[in-house]
């Protein structure tokens, strides 16, 4: 099988070709990599083919807090496809208040290697709840 | 009461821009900095862009923009710098006194310097004047991304995005996570104007379609928004008859463009270039008012937080030195750069001769393996090779001062 993408770590996004074959599991094997002009570039999509993954970012409910939510994010990159599941596991977060910024919300984020952390500091309000 | 408060320096807005500039005009000396903020907390537009990649040049980590906010304002308190939140600058006047009204009443701030910081909003339907009637469901869409980030309010259920720029672009990709089905991204230009990481980590990440030289010809619906209708544009940009579409959607959200926020510039009678709709400034970041200086979006729009947190750091460093009366009064006028192929805008305008100038600048059009030539009195002083130049990507070239000292002319190129 083959793959068309253009690099997006430069200004010169190169277009790469990526030949890979794949397997009934789903397992990709990529068999060569074809037009990047360097070797991060040729890097970069290699990965993108056989194991694309990225940063989640989301909000989760905060209660007593100077702000409804707690803006968050995944410490590592998780496989993309997974994003959705991550996402599901956020949706019904809820943590109260105070919140520092790093602090861990979820560890180890449905054994994908990364944490869940806070990407802000929320201060407490006085409130009832 | 009017409440009379002396200061040396005044930064108006508490964005990444008047953060860094209050810092460093500290840090170089200025005793009494005072920052103003409109909003209720500092940190500006950053609190709502919580999505990462930002601080890559500054820090070689990709942070989202309440971190990277985090990280100045802990700067701030720590320096003990004043700043005023809930506060808005009703007027500035040449002589640098700042009118500023909040629950604590009005107040007259009397600057040695001030630092411009306001930043940028965005562009309207008004401004674009898309046809049709007027139902709700339209945003823009920085106000959906405060909205769903900073308000916990969702904005409708199916929605068209106007424009590729790099908000419209997050946004896509935000909507989709939570639950929000996007009908398609609509772009004027044969080109995507946002990153290329965006549009495919935000667009192709989540097969959302791109119609490029594509344009929203009506928003249909009364109450509420029932549909756009789109169409493919020519190379005028005008749609083309018969290439309707009817894409139904109950919202809207346009990413058309920001414009600089210099309604107090223009009071202060700062001259603003019509190009980048922000103050003429010179190597010093001043504008053409002795004393005030200009910073980050309000000054031109930019790409990447990174070099509004860099441009903002020299205005406060130059605001300071002015306030400290060391301002290194120059022995020659500056220079204003002339403007050649291919080369929309210039920022700074004006080189001080002799000084160390880290140059800005933005094509018309986009294409590959290009030059960018700055060319001092017939010699070309640098030349740079650009594999590929958009529109949408700042150029950015460091003029040394020995090359200008006794220069007359100073001429910048895009070409072959």
């Amino acid at each position: 099988m083959n793959k068309k993408l253009v690099c997006i770590l430069c200004p010169q996004g190169c277009p790469i070709s990526v030949d890979y074959t794949e397997n009934e599991l789903g397992t990709v094997n990529v068999i060569s990599v074809e037009g990047a002009k360097c070797a991060r570039g040729e890097f970069w999509a290699r990965e993108e083919v056989e194991n694309p993954v990225r940063t989640v970012t989301s909000s989760i409910r905060v209660v007593n807090g100077d702000l409804p939510l707690l803006s968050v994010r995944t410490d590592k990159p998780i496989p993309k496809k997974r994003i959705f599941d991550v996402m599901n596991i956020i949706k019904n977060l809820q943590v109260n208040a105070p919140v520092k910024r790093g602090e861990i919300i979820v560890e180890n984020i449905l054994d994908l290697g990364a944490n869940l952390i806070a990407t802000r500091t929320v201060k407490r309000v006085n409130g009832e709840e | 009461m009017l409440n009379e408060i002396e200061v040396d320096v005044a930064v108006i807005g508490g964005g990444p821009a008047g953060l860094a500039a209050a810092i460093s005009a500290k840090e170089n000396g200025a005793e009494k900095v005072l920052l103003i903020e409109r909003g209720s907390r500092l940190g500006g537009i950053l609190n709502q862009c919580i999505h990462d990649g930002f601080g890559l040049v500054l820090f070689n980590k990709s942070l989202t923009g309440p971190e990277y906010a985090e990280i100045f304002i802990e700067k701030l308190l720590e320096l003990k710098i004043d700043y005023m939140l809930n506060s808005m600058v009703l007027e500035l006047t040449p002589s640098k006194k700042l009118y500023v009204a909040n629950k604590n009443g009005y107040h007259l701030i009397k600057a040695k310097a001030v630092v411009l910081a306001m930043g940028c909003r965005e562009r309207t339907r008004g401004a674009i004047k898309i046809a049709g009637s007027r139902p709700s469901g339209v945003y823009t869409a920085g106000l959906a991304q405060n909205f769903i980030n900073l308000q916990n309010l969702m904005i409708g259920r199916t929605a068209v995005i106007l424009g590729s720029g790099d908000v419209g672009l997050i946004m896509a990709r935000r909507l989709t996570l939570e639950g929000v089905k996007i009908q398609a991204v609509v772009e004027i230009m044969p080109f995507p104007y946002g990153l290329r990481r965006n549009v495919v980590q935000c667009l192709e990440d989540y097969n959302i379609p791109l119609y490029l030289s594509h344009t929203v010809t009506e928003i249909l619906g009364r109450d509420r928004v029932e549909a756009v209708k789109i169409a493919k544009v020519d190379e005028n940009l005008k749609p083309i008859p018969g290439t309707e579409k009817i894409i139904p959607c109950d919202t809207v959200l346009l990413s058309v463009g920001l414009i600089p926020e210099n309604e107090l510039s223009r009071q202060a009678g700062v001259e603003i270039d019509p190009r980048t709709q922000g103050p003429v400034v010179n190597s010093m970041l001043q504008t053409s008012v002795k004393g005030i200086f200009a910073c980050g979006n309000v000054l031109h729009v930019n790409d990447l937080v990174d070099y509004v947190t860099v441009e903002a750091r020299k205005a406060g460093l130059w605001a300071a030195k002015y306030a400290l009366n060391q301002l290194p009064e120059p022995d020659r006028k500056e220079i204003t750069i002339t403007l050649g192929e291919n080369v929309r805008s210039a920022v700074p305008q004006k080189i001080i001769p002799g000084l160390d100038t880290s140059l800005f600048f933005r094509v018309y059009k986009p294409g590959k393996n290009k030059t960018l030539n700055i060319i001092v009195d017939g010699n070309k002083i640098i030349q740079k090779h650009c594999p590929s130049v958009t529109p949408s990507e700042m150029l950015k070239a460091d003029l040394k001062g020995e090359y200008t000292l006794n220069a007359e002319k100073i001429h910048v190129e895009v070409c072959e």
